[in-house]
This record gives structure tokens, sequence and C-alpha cells, in this order.
């Protein structure tokens, strides 16, 4: 219980620094990210909101050390991230517990291979969080028996027991269906609010952003960029029934305007005409 | 639990479709062989005859279940295929991992295979029978070559199909590569490993029977063939069979371990309902 306590309280700033990446070679490169700067603050929870294929999933990689940015610097507490390490735990896009472990055994995976603390401890924070995410009694089943949103928090207790200074998620809740989809955000933003640890959330869903968000990130699109941090003041602990205030709203329709005119200009860059000026022109009413 | 597993993989089609399906086949072997007594069937003996003569105690073309060798060819083959299948499996397995898993091993291995793979079994049989003495170790050599291609690559590829995701999230946790390779590269291979283990012990006895058709003096192979120049028919198709029983039972023991070693699996394809 301690040690959870204090990760909590720990300090992590990350820091990202004229980020940028692209694909390609140089005849055809093609620039995903493009001078991406942002200070992602110690024990909030950061949200950051783009459309589909924007460049999240490459941000993250970035941040994970997966992939290394062309230029730019990623920072965390100061220290340049030059390859993946437990002090940052992604939650894929996709599932990825390993489906020939038990749940269990994928919880512990990570403390057990490294040794740094003995077994019995470990298996104790593994019941404890296994618990939790309220898998107790499927602690034994392997991964494809259990349902999306089940995996979903087996994720979240694989990343969990690492102490991470700073956890990643990338659209976690994407292809869970609309009910466990609202269940597992309720699920996560109870957990964050027990315990607020640093926490990057990456996602496509705008309600899923502020219901979420301490600060809402909104991205440009490519090549991707901050467009703009929006700090969400609802209050704690939330619910539903926040995002139906007026507050919500107003921030709801902040982003998704922000959305839309990005959205807008890279049409326009695509279509390299006038003519969609005249159609974003007229339609710009609604 | 053992037993329910080998009953049940022995009868991975329904039980009384299988039956129905050998009925089938005897009923056709039957009426083509020994009840309409078509003219291309002529030659050959019909089941009532091979099973009469499998079945007698003294039999009339010397070899039955009860005389000692039946057993004693069956047992030949079954030995050789043993050691084959064993070093092809030993050798092949972890020859595969490492190709999957190291790209500059690959890079260096992979031409080697995909070019020594075409080669038809039987056009390695004037090497083997030049580079080893004796008649055992060239027939056991055939078959342990041609199982290893299999095994090989179907190791690789299985290695080839883990998702980039497991490699991630193993990295992300810590793991070192030997971690990678115990923990995400073996586990993750296993399934295409055993379908190449079932594909590659048939490869086996395909190749074992025909390096044993062309030399030797023991084995089913050379059972078959021989019965054959001797104009005992009844005894050829009693080998026949006799392969086809073994080779069956064979597969069925690999898909055993295989279940076993795969429980994961078994439960994914249970889910699928298969
Ligand atoms: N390894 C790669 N090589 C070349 N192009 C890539 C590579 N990875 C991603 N891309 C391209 O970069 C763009 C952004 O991909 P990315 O997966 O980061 O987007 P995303 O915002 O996460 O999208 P989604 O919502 O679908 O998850 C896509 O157009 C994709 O085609
Ligand atoms: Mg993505």
């Amino acid at each position: 219980m301690n040690a959870e306590v204090k990760s909590g309280q720990n300090q992590a700033t990350l820091e990202l620094q004229n980020v940028s990446r692209s694909y390609g070679d140089e005849w055809s490169q093609e620039h995903i990210i493009a001078d991406f700067s942002l200070t992602v603050e110690s024990n909030k929870l950061t949200v950051l909101v783009g459309p589909s294929g924007c460049g999240k999933s490459t941000l993250v990689n970035l941040i994970a050390g997966f992939d290394k940015p062309d230029s730019g610097k990623i920072l965390l507490n100061g220290k340049q991230v030059t390859g993946p390490g437990q002090d940052r735990m992604v939650v894929f896009q996709e599932t990825a517990l390993m489906p020939w472990q038990t749940t269990r055994q994928n919880v512990v995976f990570g403390p057990k291979l490294r040794g740094e603390r003995s077994d019995a401890d470990i298996d104790a924070e593994a019941n404890r969080l296994l618990d939790k995410v309220g898998l107790a009694e499927f602690k034994d089943k392997y991964p494809i028996q259990l349902s999306g949103g089940m995996q979903r928090r087996a994720e979240l207790a694989r990343a969990m027991i690492n102490h991470p200074l700073i956890m990643i998620m990338d659209e976690p809740f994407r292809g869970l269906d609309a009910m466990s989809r609202e269940l597992m955000q309720e699920f996560f933003v109870r957990l964050y609010e027990e315990n607020r640890r640093t926490n990057l959330f990456v996602t496509s869903e705008i309600e899923e952003a502020i219901f979420l968000a301490d600060r809402l990130v909104v991205l440009s699109n490519r090549p991707t960029s901050v467009r703009k941090v929006i700090d969400i003041t609802l209050p704690r602990p939330r619910d539903f029934h926040m995002l139906s205030s007026t507050e919500a709203y107003e921030y709801k329709r902040e982003a998704m305007e922000l959305l839309h005119e990005e959205a807008m200009r890279s049409f326009n860059r695509a279509s390299g005409s006038g003519l969609m000026d005249a159609i974003a022109g007229g339609g710009g009413g609604d | 639990m053992t037993l329910y597993r080998f009953k049940k993989a022995l009868s991975t089609p329904t039980p009384y479709l299988m039956f129905f399906g050998i009925a089938l086949w005897l009923g056709c072997y039957y009426l083509f062989v020994e009840g309409w007594q078509l003219p291309r069937f002529n030659k050959l003996p019909g089941p009532v005859e091979v099973i009469t003569e499998w079945l007698n105690p003294n039999p009339d073309w010397g070899m039955s279940l009860f005389t000692p060798i039946y057993y004693e060819h069956t047992l030949v083959s079954c030995r050789r295929i043993l050691i084959a299948f064993a070093i092809a499996t030993g050798v092949g397995v972890p020859l595969g991992l490492f190709m999957g898993w190291s790209k500059t091993f690959r890079d260096y291995s992979f031409p080697i295979l995909e070019t020594l793979r075409p080669i038809p079994i039987l056009a390695w049989v004037p090497l083997a029978i030049l580079m080893f003495s004796g008649l055992e170790t060239p027939v056991i050599y055939l078959a342990t070559l041609a199982s290893l291609f299999v095994t090989t690559l179907n190791t690789l590829l299985g290695v080839d199909s883990i998702d980039e995701e497991y490699f991630r999230a193993a990295r992300c946790l810590g793991a070192k590569p030997h971690h990678v390779f115990m923990h995400v590269v073996i586990p993750g291979a296993l399934p295409f490993i055993f379908t190449g283990l079932q594909i590659s012990i048939g490869v086996a006895w395909f190749s074992l029977v025909a390096a044993e058709m062309v030399s030797g003096e023991f084995g089913l192979g050379y059972l078959i063939v021989d019965a054959y120049m001797n104009v005992t028919y009844v005894i050829m198709v009693i080998g026949m069979l006799t392969l086809g029983f073994v080779g069956w039972f064979s597969a069925a023991l690999v898909r055993i371990a295989g279940n076993r070693m795969m429980e994961w699996r078994v439960r994914a394809l249970a889910l699928e309902g298969r």
C-alpha cells in the first residue's frame, strides 16, 4: 500500500520540445508530427484529442521510446527518453495482453522479470490490484476468455503494478461497445481520482476527453502539433451528469470548433482549390 | 484427463461420422473389388480377403497380426520415424526460432533454406547413399531432412506471425532480450510450430517410405515393394493400411502434445466452437 501512495505523490513532468517525426524517404516524405511542444503536468490527467489518423499513436510511440523523433526532445523529469522503460507504462490501442498467459501471469509479468521485489510481495499486490479492477474471479482465465472491458482492466492492472511515473493510454476504450465504454470511463475516472498519478490519455472522442481531463489538448491536423490547451475545471469526483452542464457544453463547443477548423484546413489543402473555401465559408454557420 | 484428451484427439471428427466414413470407404472398396469385380480392380485383393489374412493366426502368405515379422517391419519404420522426427524437431525448432528472432541470422540462413527446400527428397537419395554407409543412416537422414525443412519454415513463420504489440508490451515492462525470447517468441510461435510438426511428421513418413522402397531390407516401405515384387498383393495392402494407421496415430500424438502445451489455444478454439 505504501509504495502505491508514494508513487501517486511522485513528481513526474513530461516535456515534449519541438518534437518532429516523418515517415517515408527523402522524395516522398510525410510529416506526421511537426514542432510538437507540450508539458504534461505532474499528477494531472492530460487528454490529447485529435481525429483518427492524425498521428496520435506515432506520438505515443515516441514517448514510450519505441521510436525516436527526427528532431526535438522528450524529457521525463528532465531526463531524455532514449528507449522503452518501466517509468512510462503504455496501455495500447489494441489489446496487448499476452494470450498465452493467464490474467494473473500477465499482471505479474513485469515485476517478476525484473525481480526487484520478492515474489510474495508481487503476488500480494497483484491480488489486490485484480480485486480492485474486479477481476479477482478471472485471474486464472486466459485473455481470450475475458470480455473487451475486462481485458482493458487487466491491462490497467498490468501497468499499475509497475508504479510508473506516468501512464500513457492510447485510445484504450476504442472498440468497446457504448455501454462498456461508458462503464470503463467511469471506472477509470474513479481510479484516477483515488490516486492522482501523471496520466496522458489519447482519444478521438471529445466527450470522453472532457469527462476525464484536467487539461484538454486539442491537436491540429497533420502535420500534428498542439492547437490549443484547455483547462477543464469541472469538479471532481466526476459523473456523467456533468457532461450536460453548460460548462461542459462550452468546452465541447470550443473543442469541436477547433477540430472542425483543422479538418477544414486540411480538406482545403487536399483539394487544392478555392472551391472548398466557398463551401466552408457557406457552411460555417453550423 | 489424459485419457479424455487422447480420446478427443483421436476422434477429431464426431465419432459416428468417422465410423460412417470408414464404413463408406470399406463398402466402396468391397463393391469395386469383390462385389462388382470391376476390371480395373481385378488384380487387387478385396477387403474381406485382406482382413481375413490380417487376422489369420496361420496366414496363407506368411504374415498377419500373429507373426513377429509383421511387428518387426512396423517397429523398424516407427523407430526410424522417431529418430528422424526427434532430430528434425530438435534442430528445426531452435533454428526457426533464431531465424525469426535475429534479422542477421535470418539473412544468412534463409537463402540456404530456400534453395535446399524445393529439392525433392528422392533427389537426395544418391547423395544420402554416398554420404552415409550402411542401410539405416541414409534412410533416417532422408526422413530427417524432409521434415527438418518443414519444421524450420513453420517455426520461422510462427515467429513472424507474432504481433508487434507483444514485443512492445514486453519491452515496456522491462523484459531483456532473453526474456522476450522465452516469454514472447517461443509461446507466440507455438501454434505455428505444432501445425508445422503435424505436417512434418507426415512428410517424414512420406520420405521414409520412399527411402525404404529404394534401399533397405526392413520397414513398411520395403515390405510393400517386396510384396509387390513377389506378387503377394494381400501383404502389400496390409502394409499400406498399417502405414495409414501408424501415420494417423503419430499425427494424433503430435496433436495431443500440442494441446497439452498450449492450453490457452485450446480455450481459444473452444470459444470459437471448434
Ligand atoms: N511505420 C510507419 N511508416 C509509415 N507511415 C506510418 C507509420 N506509422 C504510421 N504511419 C502513418 O502515420 C499516420 C498517423 O498514424 P497513427 O497511427 O499515429 O495515427 P492515429 O492518430 O493513432 O490514428 P488512429 O486513430 O487510427 O489510431 C498514418 O497516416 C499512418 O499511415
Ligand atoms: Mg492510434
